[in-house]
């Protein structure tokens, strides 16, 4: 076949420009491929990281204990033990599984924290809040509140404060100021308001504010343990298997950002879905292009096919220098077209630097390997059919022409 | 001499119903080993469809062919690509070489297909033939650069590069001048008579025919002479 792979060869070299304008053909097929990939791909993650980004990929939170119940040997219900609704389901031994939360693989970083409902008082003007304990140093382990800082730091110590501009805006409140925070618990703490951010997102900006592990504690009766330990991943899209894992290893239950996101994976599901269609389109025109061109090849060289008949090639050697010939021509479009994509996408900023007003691309997902491989197997198959064709061909018609 | 090939009642029909032609109508012939034999007749008379018969690319409606005692009518495609391959030899009138291609490449490429590459010894007797058609200087020249007479020797060195049996000639000299057709005719003449292969060489020429040592006359589909 090392020979009929030579007739290919000089087939597509006997008519340059010809051959350069199939190649070009299939490498426009093989860059909107490739495009297409990295826009969908990009969008994706540039979705994702707006939509999740700022979220806990995994969260494992505090089941909410039963009503403890004493049940006589007749089974009628004795007692009923059931703590007060203020209290705050918590994870006691957060402390034995942090350090082996943290050593699983891919885990990014991992925050304890402790949640709960408050009044933030100022004067006669009071706003409900949603508070949040995290401990120092891992303020923006999940939630990048540095990075939304608009007003002092973002550094909670003991007895200060962080709150949303909104908030901060509705209670007039400037840097410095003390508050008063009361706790769904009933504990009342003055807080020194060290810090303002702006995330964008309504509710966080309205009625959030970020306290220190220790001022959390003393709010909400907490001597010990967490309400909940949110974390973040190197990959989001690992969060169902990083999930399981981490349920295996602690038997805590750790719920994946996924559960509860069917809505917006349904999306990127359809988005997907749309970039399937149209890179098939691509690939389609790339057979036709192909095909038509062997073809067309095929009816041109059909003295030539008969000779090479009359010489003693079989059939199958036939087959075979069209078939190569479609598949070289796939190989040459796939890797010019793949480079071609490459070069294009790399003025493009990183899938890390994404930034509204810009075309999400995302260089790493353009799929080159596999534009290539499919753009080979479907010129392959494109030319299957022109190479039956040349196959068929009748040696003694074929010379009398 | 032993007998070659034999064909007996050769029939060939061209179309159907009303349409139908009888090229061949009972045709039959036998050539020896190491004839150089000329195939004259009339245009129409079947000579061209008894070359391509013989040349086992066309099968007759009814008849039987033997050559070197295999059956060329029950062989299968196939079969008949490689028989072709290794025992006959084609000299088209237009020459029809491979284009692409250059003079060497096309003399062996009965040898490549075969083999499934050029091999060195391939190349090594591509040359000799080509050095003794006179075109040692024209080896590696595209086809396409070569006179009418130079293409039409590439073609007899490349009919002879698997040493077939049988080589068979469809009016090889009618597209050249006086001149390079009698070129061609000496070294067809030298080869059978230095390595005894078979030529049956179609052609309206008489002079041509008359520089071979049996002449064979179809008229309406039968051997008449």
């Amino acid at each position: 076949m090392l020979y009929a792979l030579k007739i290919a060869t000089r087939y597509l070299t006997a008519n340059k420009a010809q051959t350069a304008l199939l190649v070009t053909g299939v490498a426009v097929g093989v860059f909107i491929f490739i495009f297409m990939s990295a826009l969908i791909g990009g969008l994706a993650e540039f979705i994702l990281s707006r939509t999740v980004g700022d979220l806990s990929h995994i969260t494992i939170e505090a089941e909410t204990e039963d009503p403890a119940l004493l049940i006589s040997p007749e089974g009628h219900v004795l007692v009923v033990a059931e703590r007060g609704r203020t209290r705050t389901a918590t994870l006691a031994e957060a402390a034995t599984w942090l350090p082996l939360i943290q050593a699983v693989s891919g885990v990014r970083a991992v925050s304890p924290q402790i949640a709960g409902a408050g009044f933030l008082t100022r004067g006669a003007q009071v706003a409900q809040v949603s508070v949040t304990g995290m401990e120092p140093g891992r303020e923006s382990a999940i939630l990048d509140l540095d990075g939304y800082m608009v007003e002092g730091k973002v550094r909670l110590g003991s007895g200060l404060v962080v709150v949303g501009r909104a908030l901060a805006d509705d209670l007039n409140l400037s840097l410095g100021q003390t508050l008063r925070l009361q706790s769904s618990n009933g504990v009342t703490a003055a807080l020194t308001l060290s810090g303002i951010f702006k995330t964008g997102n309504g509710a966080m900006d309205n009625a959030r504010a970020f306290v220190s592990l220790s001022t959390a504690r003393t709010l909400f009766a907490m001597p010990q343990g967490v309400t909940k330990i949110e974390i973040k991943l190197n990959d989001l899209n690992a969060a169902d298997e990083t999930a399981l894992r981490i349920r295996a290893l602690t038997g805590l239950d750790a719920v994946p950002w996924t559960e509860g996101a069917e809505q917006l994976m349904e999306a990127l599901d359809a988005q997907a879905q749309t970039g399937y269609f149209l890179k098939t389109f691509a690939l389609i025109t790339i057979v036709i292009g192909v095909a038509s061109a062997l073809l067309l090849s095929t009816y041109r060289r059909r003295p030539e096919i008969g000779i090479m008949r009359a010489m003693g090639a079989g059939r199958g050697f036939v087959i075979f220098v069209f078939v190569a010939q479609g598949a070289l021509i796939g190989l040459m479009g796939g890797v010019m077209g793949a480079a071609l994509g490459y070069l294009a996408l790399l003025p493009f900023p990183s899938r890390d630097a994404f930034r509204p007003g810009t075309l999400p691309m995302d260089i790493t997902q353009g799929s080159y390997g596999l534009a290539i491989t499919l753009t080979v197997i479907g010129a392959i198959l494109a030319s299957i059919l022109p190479a039956r064709s040349a196959a068929r061909v009748d040696p003694v018609t074929a010379i009398g022409q | 001499m032993s007998t070659l090939l034999q064909v007996r009642d050769l029939v060939k029909t061209y179309g159907t119903g009303e349409a139908a032609t009888r090229v061949l109508r009972g045709l039959t012939l036998d050539l020896e080993a190491g004839e150089m034999a000329a195939l004259l007749g009339p245009s129409g008379s079947g000579k061209s469809t008894l070359l391509t018969i013989l040349g086992t690319l066309m099968k007759p409606t009814t008849g039987s062919y033997v050559m070197l005692g295999q059956d060329m009518i029950a062989a299968d495609d196939a079969a008949l690509t490689n028989f072709r391959n290794l025992h006959i030899g084609f000299v088209f009138q237009f020459h029809n070489l491979l284009p692409d291609f250059t003079a060497l490449e096309n003399v062996i490429f009965p040898t490549a297909v075969r083999e499934g590459r050029e091999t060195p010894a391939a190349r090594t007797r591509g040359r000799d033939l080509l050095v003794r058609m006179g075109l040692a200087d024209r080896i590696d020249f595209p086809t396409a650069k070569l006179s009418g007479g130079q293409k039409q020797r590439v073609a007899v060195a490349r009919a002879l590069m698997n040493g077939p049996e049988l080589v068979l000639a469809d009016e090889p000299t009618g597209n050249l001048d006086r001149a390079s057709a009698i070129q061609v005719m000496e070294l067809i003449g030298q080869i059978n008579r230095e390595e005894g292969t078979t030529f049956l060489i179609s052609t309206h020429d008489e002079k041509i025919a008359s520089l071979c040592r049996r002449q064979v006359v179809v008229g309406d589909g039968v051997v008449t002479g």
